[in-house]
């Protein structure tokens, strides 16, 4: 006869608690990261404090001393006007880290909203506003941007707003991808069985899932942004004629390169390329440990 | 060369084809070593079939992967050894180990259709195999058509010409087997080969592999966590557990006579000959897995076996002899089939099904029809169903048969075509959830397969059970903490779970959560999908159980959805039966089972191979499941019926769904005591 | 296919149509007045409504948007306001010449990038792998103007082996419009370069890790014959189409590297008018752009069904 004793309850957690450490420890641990992240602080900081530790004035024009290359007193040398480059490299930082960032944050946040709306609700909406979005990327993002600048003006508002709708509709496609693998997934059935509203569940029990996918988008758009209003002050349509900018210095000294004089051109288009970079590294390792 | 040339000369004929000794398999992650395998010893015999049986994380995949010398990057065999043929492929230089891929040893997988290449046409595929023994092109090409009419492919040559894509599952997996017996293998490893397939194509690649193995000298090495299917399969069979093989045998002996405490408590867990919830309970295997790596002292399943003591916690028991051919890692390997009970056998049986004419829901009519006007396909065709207070009804069926879209079409996931009729107590339900009132969307709940993709892996085990607390039931304050506590208690969870986020938890763990947020609203009709197919065999008693008392003392109906048949048969009081859309059979459940049934019923019955031995009349049903998109005309079964009317109305006129005795309706032409005769008195025990 | 083609190709219209009237709408949002423009600003107030007049920018702006439109429909492309010539010719010439330089950057780009990104995936992991990533990646952000001037600097300039304008003049044999060709070139090849490769890396890493690659490997076959002839097909599939929609990049890139090595592309053709607010001129080449895409996108397509049996038989069916 089998034996009946009490059922034993012994109902412990299964996996012993995932040795798993947050998502930021992690990320301190590549060297990618950590230098990313170095390059983009070095640049805030400057953004921020540029005017302090700039060593000389970068609107003060010297043209006696104009075209100098690089001396001891003159770090980056100075350019056809004889202001010196490192100084306007440093204070350079502040307009691209201010326009850049804030486009892509509006960007991002409508970007997700759409995609939300249309992976979720798909439909007719979907179709629709799939051809109108179809029609805006008919060209190349840099063109479209370019020709509302030239339109538009190029205010730092302008721009910001230009920019930030333009990269509305690429986020909105990369969210809704990943909406759309998610809609398969039963919870949001029950979510639906509750009487939950579609709103609610979009962005109550949807968004959180979707949360790194809009991350790692957010970084990679932040450096087309930079890219992007880099591009346009070197064709022109640089936000402020007064403050220093990398692509409109880069745009006024680059007709003497034939003559030899390199620096005022490389040194902005080298500070460009690391701040790219950086968000880069940092976008792609956080990509690698959101990936598992 | 000569080196190696020696090694390949083949043994003699009394040597075994496999043979593995004391082998350890070492995965390294994340600079930590763990072990996969333990000592793992066995052998296979020429020509003979054994079976490797174990749950999720046993490491019965890694021993296929260590005797191909697949293993990942990761991975590495530490100790032992292994003969193949008198080949030992760990030492082999990868000009010699290609030789014994394409010549000794073949594979056959899990997913047919991931397993071939989609852009080249499977012919060539095949083909490929051929070519590699240096076969020119034309004749490999011959080759390959004559090896698919051997696994009963019609039509050969247009199928040679297929992308895998074009194929079903089933012929699919016909592919892949004539690519690996193709090579004429002294082993062919089958790697849980039928788990995606439905009943009936099961059954027939079943049926195909052991009629080849007769026919070619192959030794089979049949790896599956599905008991029955070994039974049915193997004539030796091993057992593993947390990488260590705890028993072998004579796979009828060891089936019916077990003499390890973990394998008595597996077939405990599955229900036997027939048994139904109110002859007793499922037993359960109390505690959890050891994780991967875990280092202990003594007998591995010691922390989980009732019958443990002291010598076992201390030191590794080695294999007893248990009978001939037997043997089994148990210091109490004789006192193993009295190994007590975890559960107690007896159980509160739910009140019966009342008998009234007040069904809790009513479905009338119901048909669902996806696609546009090209491509419509016929979810569901006419579905009259009734579903009686207090009940479970078992809802069976193959892929296509429409049992998960009845389902979502009752909870009003689904709008159903027009003219249909759901109604709840009475009352009609809209057909869609925004149409249905609170107290609607409260009564009808569901507990989904997969409790990874029904619980949002981002909320906690908290919010997760009080969402519908709060918004269905109406509570908060004292009265939601209350309840919340009973809940968690009724599922057996503890308060430190709420916490949790769902990542941390085991299956079974995920899916009383799943359950308790089922039941937190109060429902009355709560659907169960397939709640225990994502759940390793010893954990699917526990979660039925569960199920069981929870209807006891909630007082709900089930709506009972799955395809493993013993399951059904075990829970429900009536079952309906689905083919294509349409009901073929609903009954009280002894009655379906045991006979006079539908031809489909029958065959269904026959093909899902049982641990109990085989029914002496097997009904194979011929060709694959039609397409709902072009559904065959009258009967829809007619096309596979092996007891179709020669008259032709089969072919003709669709039968309507008739009641041929007291409650049990059927749709078929044949009148029930010809199939009463014709089937025999209870077939299929 | 027929069928699905016709249906991509109305699609394309449609969306052509779209951008037709954004680009006209936005065009009319430029402001300045063209009279004025051409005339410059001593020219008398008369005299600019006059040409004003003759231009036809008083009129209503739908008519104007008809004129327009069935203009184009008959190959007619307007009249440009700054050269007061037609702008077909214009348009073609720098068409071409910006075919060229696209062309020279495609043919360099495409086997490099592919090749980059499958010896990355065969060494996943590895060092090789990291270096080829990591270049792919930094390269591919850094614009386009950057790079050329990093290039211009270093090549130009200090070590003078390459000229830094990139038109060799008229007449010009191959191999002298190749050497001038050269520097414009990289930047474009730095920012596709580092896409492409992933995508090849991605879809080569997939492919090896599926389950018919591991059919193909234990049926014996060496490993250079599995990846080539079961890996590869499959991963250079999605690859292949991606690099067909890259033209938008290349487009884009096509702007600022004509302006910068001053060669006279479509690129440099549309700031110009930008700039001079030309719009004829502007809206045409934007258009002419806009065709191209699409063009090329629909040529995705076809490729990407062609070459994936999966689409390729439902099709048929």
């Amino acid at each position: 006869m089998t034996e009946i004793i009490s059922a034993p309850t012994g109902l412990a957690v299964a996996t012993p608690e995932q040795r798993e450490l947050p998502a930021w420890r992690l990320l301190l641990r590549r060297p990618t990261f950590v230098g990313g992240v170095l390059i983009l602080a070095f640049w805030v900081v400057c953004a921020i404090f540029g005017n302090a530790i700039a060593p000389h004035d970068p609107l003060a024009q010297q043209l006696l001393l104009n075209n100098k290359a690089p001396s001891s007193a003159h770090w980056f040398g100075t350019d056809q006007i004889g202001r010196d480059v490192l100084s306007r490299v440093i204070v350079g930082a502040r307009t691209i880290l201010i326009v850049a960032p804030l486009a892509t944050i509006l960007g991002t946040v409508l970007g997700t909203a759409l995609g939300l709306a249309l992976g979720y609700l798909g439909g007719l909406l979907d179709t629709l506003v799939g051809r109108v979005v179809e029609a805006v990327l008919a060209l190349p993002a840099v063109i479209v941007i370019f020709l509302f600048i030239v339109a538009l003006g190029s205010s730092a508002v302008t721009q910001i707003l230009v920019i930030g709708f333009i990269f509305t509709p690429l986020i909105a496609r990369t969210v809704r991808s990943a909406v759309q693998v998610e809609s398969q997934l039963d919870y949001l059935s029950s979510a639906r069985l509750l009487g939950d509203r579609a709103g609610r569940v979009m962005f109550v029990e949807i968004l959180p899932n979707v949360l790194p996918t809009i991350l790692v988008e957010f970084t990679v758009r932040l450096g087309y942004a930079i890219f992007t209003v880099a591009t346009l002050a070197f064709l022109g349509f640089g936000v402020n004629a007064s403050t220093p900018n990398w692509g409109s210095d880069i745009n006024a000294n680059y007709g003497v390169i034939g003559a030899g004089y390199w620096w005022a051109t490389l040194f902005p288009a080298l500070a460009i390329a690391s701040l790219i970079i950086g968000i880069n590294l940092v976008g792609d390792s956080i990509e690698q440990v959101l990936a598992g | 060369m000569t080196q190696n040339d020696a090694a390949a000369a083949p043994a003699t004929l009394t040597a075994p084809a496999v043979q593995v000794d004391n082998m350890d398999v070492t995965y390294t992650v994340r600079g930590h070593d763990r072990l996969a395998l333990r000592e793992v010893s066995f052998e296979i015999g020429r020509n003979e079939s054994y079976g490797l049986v174990g749950e999720s994380g046993s490491g019965k995949s890694t021993v296929a992967l260590a005797l191909t010398r697949y293993l990942p990057r990761n991975g590495r065999v530490s100790a032992g050894s292994i003969s193949i043929n008198g080949q030992d492929p760990l030492a082999m230089d990868a000009a010699t180990l290609r030789g014994m891929r394409a010549r000794t040893v073949s594979m056959v997988y899990q997913e047919p259709g991931k397993a071939l290449n989609p852009s080249i046409r499977v012919g060539r595929q095949v083909a490929e195999v051929y070519e590699i023994a240096g076969v020119g092109h034309n004749e490999a090409m011959e080759r390959t058509q004559a090896m698919l009419g051997k696994v009963q492919i019609s039509d050969p040559g247009r199928v040679m010409d297929r992308y895998p894509h074009e194929l079903s599952g089933g012929m699919a997996q016909r592919v892949v087997i004539a690519m690996a017996i193709a090579a004429e293998p002294s082993l062919l490893i089958l790697d849980e080969p039928t788990t995606a397939l439905d009943a009936t194509v099961e059954a027939e690649v079943l049926d195909l592999v052991a009629g080849l193995r007769t026919e070619l000298d192959t030794s089979v090495l049949f790896i599956s966590h599905n008991l029955a299917v070994i039974a049915k399969m193997c004539d030796r069979v091993g057992v593993l557990y947390a990488g260590e093989l705890v028993e072998q045998g004579p796979a009828r002996q060891l089936f019916d006579d077990p003499r390890h405490p973990y394998t008595v408590g597996l077939l405990r867990s599955i229900p036997r000959q027939g048994q139904r919830k109110d002859h007793g309970r499922l037993d359960t295997i109390p505690g959890f897995l050891p994780p991967p790596g875990y280092d202990l002292t003594g007998c591995i399943f010691a922390p989980r076996c009732s019958l443990a003591e002291e010598q076992c916690r201390q030191a590794e028991p080695p294999a007893f002899d248990t009978g001939p051919g037997r043997t089994s890692r148990c210091y109490r390997h004789d006192l193993a089939p009295e190994l007590p009970r975890t559960t107690p056998a007896d159980m509160m049986l739910p009140s019966a099904a009342v008998e009234t004419s007040d069904p809790v829901a009513r479905l009338r009519g119901v048909s669902k029809t996806f696609g546009g006007r090209d491509e419509a396909v016929q979810a569901l065709v006419g579905i009259d169903l009734d579903i009686q207070r207090g009940e479970t009804l078992g809802l069976v069926g193959e892929s296509g048969s429409g049992k998960t879209t009845l389902a979502r079409v009752l909870l009003g996931l689904i709008p159903p075509d027009a003219d249909a009729t759901v109604e709840l107590d009475g009352q009609p339900l809209g057909p869609g959830i925004p149409q249905r009132s609170r107290d609607q969307l409260k009564a009808l709940q569901i507990v989904f397969q997969n409790p990874d993709s029904a619980l949002n892996r981002r909320h906690s085990v908290r919010r997760l059970i009080t969402r519908p607390l709060v918004k269905l039931a109406g509570l908060s304050g004292s009265a939601l903490r209350d309840r919340l506590a009973d809940l968690v208690r009724s599922v057996r969870m503890e308060d430190r779970h709420l916490a949790l986020r769902p990542r941390q938890l085991s299956g079974g763990l995920k899916q009383r959560v799943a359950i308790a947020r089922a039941f937190g609203g109060g429902p009355r009709v709560v659907v169960c999908d397939e709640p225990t197919s994502a759940l390793d065999v010893s954990v699917q008693a526990a979660i039925l159980n569960l199920l069981a008392d929870l209807q006891a003392k909630e007082q709900v109906t089930y709506l009972f959805i799955s395809h493993d048949l013993g399951l059904v048969r075990y829970l429900s009081d009536r079952i309906a039966v689905l083919y294509l859309g349409r009901l073929m059979e609903v009954g009280p459940a002894e009655r379906v089972f045991s006979g006079p049934h539908h031809p489909y019923t029958e065959a269904l019955l026959s093909a899902v191979p049982s641990l109990d031995g085989e029914a002496p009349d097997r009904i194979k049903l011929t060709g694959e499941i039609p397409s709902a998109a072009n559904p065959p005309s009258g009967c829809v079964f007619h096309t596979r019926c092996p007891r179709r009317l020669s008259s032709g109305i089969c072919e003709s006129t669709e039968p309507p769904l008739a009641e041929v005795e007291p409650g049990h309706l059927m749709r078929c032409h044949i009148p029930i005591d010809q199939l009463t005769s014709l089937q025999g008195s209870g077939s299929a025990s | 296919m027929v069928g699905y083609l016709l249906r991509r190709i109305s699609l394309a219209i449609v969306t052509l149509w779209l951008l037709s009237l954004l680009v006209f709408f936005a065009g009319q949002v430029l402001p300045g007045d063209p009279g004025r423009a051409i005339l410059g600003n001593l020219a008398a107030q008369r005299a600019v409504k006059t040409l004003d007049h003759q231009l036809g920018v008083d009129r209503p702006l739908l008519t104007q948007y008809w004129t327009w439109i069935s203009g184009l429909l008959h190959g007619n492309m307007g009249v440009s306001y700054q050269y007061r010539s037609a702008v077909a010719p214009f348009l073609a010439s720098a068409l071409v010449n910006s075919a060229k330089l696209a062309l020279l950057a495609l043919i360099v780009i495409v086997p490099l990038g592919i090749l980059g990104g499958v010896i990355a995936a065969l060494q996943v992991g590895r060092p090789l792998d990291r270096i080829i990533s990591l270049t792919g990646l930094s390269a591919s952000t850094v614009p386009e103007f950057v790079s050329g001037i990093v290039v211009i600097v270093i090549f130009g300039v200090e070590l003078k082996v390459l000229p830094v304008t990139a038109s060799a003049g008229q007449g010009a044999s191959f191999g002298t419009q190749l050497r001038y060709l050269i520097l414009p070139v990289i930047p474009l090849i730095f920012v596709l370069f580092g896409y492409i490769a992933r995508m090849a890396r991605a879809g080569t890493i997939e492919a090896l890790e599926s389950d018919y690659a591991r059919t193909a490997t234990l049926k014996g076959l060496k490993r250079s014959v599995v990846v080539r002839r079961h890996v590869l097909r499959n991963s250079l599939l999605p690859t292949i189409t991606v690099i067909a929609t890259q033209t938008g990049y290349l487009i884009g890139g096509l702007v600022v590297v004509e302006t910068l090595f001053n060669y006279p592309g479509i690129g440099r053709l549309i700031y110009n008018a930008a700039q001079s607010k030309d719009f004829p001129m502007l809206e045409a080449g934007v258009l002419t752009i806009g065709v191209v895409y699409m063009i090329a996108t629909i040529l995705a397509d076809v490729l990407t069904i062609t070459l994936n049996p999966r689409l390729r038989t439902g099709m048929i069916r």
